[in-house]
């Protein structure tokens, strides 16, 4: 590992003995303990994680909501001062720049944006900038903590204070840290189908606000969580992830992120979306579980009637129902509940059948 | 389990005799690598390998992993308790996690692995 980024945290993990991997040029904890076990003290209990890798860009100027309309697939206009939104960037063609969160604050956007894609996200909004807008890249000056599971309620409002437990899923509040007003942005939200929360702080406040969130989470069982679970918990749940489910070789409507796509406004990749909606979708991201004894993972060719008709974009063991999940491509006529499947896993063609998403209940506060 | 009895590959297989058996697994050093093991795809019992066939399939939660067959021979028995529960390995690699019992062919192969005490300085220096 030679350049790789380091989050404030990166002392913390290593003390911990965390397994560290290169994710998207960061040297980043993949497991603390196991994955299965902070899988399952997130779903269970509480989980936290260091999600500092991921990029923060401001969007401001009297003409941001303007401009933000013109390149984001779903409706801006609807959020109001302290509320979030996911949406997506699509290309002309309709293909995905990336997904992010938007918040709106009072004067700016705030768009939490893949960690993979933070100086792609930046050049593509600034090249496309109309009016009076300023963008600005801010990831290095930030970390984020998502604090996820059925105690992270109990958590949140034990250290920053009771008012957290009203703040509505996809809503946001700005709290102050000692002297400094509005420095740390705490939204309810998250990447694992459970209640939480995601705390956005200065990267110098990071390490002190980590270890008293877990002196406070000690006696709600809060352990750290890396990102193998982040990646199974989203997987249950049918999120996508940049780089597996969703590309530069995918729309947003194959991809299931229909209701992130408002056609009714015009936006960079509308005319094509609008087009292929027309068309009918070729293909659609569907769940599905293995009949066959075997794990599916990222690539694996999808066969039906011995054709190879699309590809598995992620997959892996389900630690809650010990399932072997994934998600794939498949043809819109292979795309319904129930459908038998078959996925060649190495060389073995083993049956599979497409199944409801999410694989566990959803438990955020709605 | 005398750890002493067991010789390792530097693939993180080891090998432990009994009479013209030898049993088959994978390495303290090796499961925790791997993290959390969640399917074991095992061979057929009566096929025979040859010594660096590939043997087993080993597959955590994020990463698929082969298992060299150590020693030319046929397969006399697998355990089977690792469909059932793969996480074995985790718990007990040189134990109840065994992976396949080979008849050994060629007693002079068992030359070529290291003992305890080699294995450990090998693993320090990875």
């Amino acid at each position: 590992m030679g350049e790789l980024k380091r989050t404030p945290l990166y002392e913390w993990h290593k003390a911990r003995g965390a397994r560290l991997i290169d994710f998207a040029g960061w040297e980043m904890p993949v497991y603390y303990e196991g994955i299965v076990a902070e899988h399952q003290a997130t779903r269970e209990k509480a989980g936290m994680f260091d999600l500092s890798h991921m990029g923060e860009i401001e969007v401001k100027g009297p003409d941001a909501l303007e401009f933000l309309q013109s390149v984001m697939t779903n409706d801006v206009s609807v959020i109001s001062d302290g509320q979030a939104q996911y949406s997506v960037l699509c290309y002309e063609n309709g293909t995905i720049v990336d997904d992010l969160l938007i918040t709106k604050l009072p004067g700016r956007y705030l768009l939490v944006v893949n960690a993979s894609n933070i100086a792609k996200d930046f050049n593509w909004l600034k090249s496309h900038i109309k009016g009076r807008v300023e963008v600005l890249d801010r990831s290095s000056e930030f970390a984020i903590f998502a604090i996820q599971g059925p105690h992270a309620e109990d958590i949140v409002a034990a250290f920053y204070g009771e008012s957290v437990r009203s703040l509505p899923y996809y809503h946001a509040i700005e709290l102050d840290y000692q002297d400094k007003k509005n420095a740390i942005l705490i939204s309810r939200t998250g990447y694992t189908g459970e209640d939480g929360f995601e705390v956005l702080l200065p990267n110098e406040y990071a390490l002190e606000t980590w270890n008293k969130l877990f002196e406070v989470g000690e006696k709600y069982d809060l352990v750290p969580v890396g990102l193998g679970a982040r990646d199974t918990l989203r997987m249950e749940m049918k999120f996508a992830l940049y780089g597996n489910d969703i590309s530069d070789q995918t729309n947003p409507l194959e991809a299931g992120l229909g209701w992130v796509v408002k056609l009714d406004k015009e936006f960079i990749g509308s005319a094509a979306l609008k087009s292929i909606k027309e068309k009918g979708l070729e293909r659609k991201l569907v769940a599905f579980e293995m009949v066959d004894r075997g794990i599916p993972r990222q690539h694996c060719p999808v066969v039906i009637d011995g054709q190879p008709v699309g590809e598995v974009t992620s997959g892996s063991v389900s630690p809650s129902t010990g399932k072997n999940i994934g998600l794939a491509y498949v043809p819109t006529g292979s795309s319904k509940i129930g459908t038998e499947i078959a996925i060649d896993i190495r060389g073995k063609i083993l049956k599979a059948k497409v199944v409801k998403a999410p694989f566990v209940p959803s438990h955020v506060k709605k | 389990m005398d750890i002493k009895a067991f010789k390792f590959t530097e693939d993180h297989e080891w090998v432990r005799v009994e009479g013209k058996k030898a049993y088959i697994g994978i390495s303290e050093y090796a499961q925790k690598e791997l993290g959390d093991i969640v399917y074991v795809d095992l061979p057929p019992v009566g096929e025979r390998f040859a010594g660096g066939d590939e043997l087993a399939e080993v597959e955590s939660v994020k990463a698929v992993s082969n298992i060299f067959c150590p020693l030319s021979g046929e397969v006399l028995e697998v355990n089977e308790e690792l469909t059932h529960s793969p996480e074995l390995i985790n718990k007990d690699p040189y134990g109840q996690g065994w992976i396949a019992v080979i008849e050994i062919e060629n007693p002079d192969e068992l030359n070529d692995f290291m003992d305890a005490e080699d294995y450990d300085n090998f693993c320090s220096t990875l």
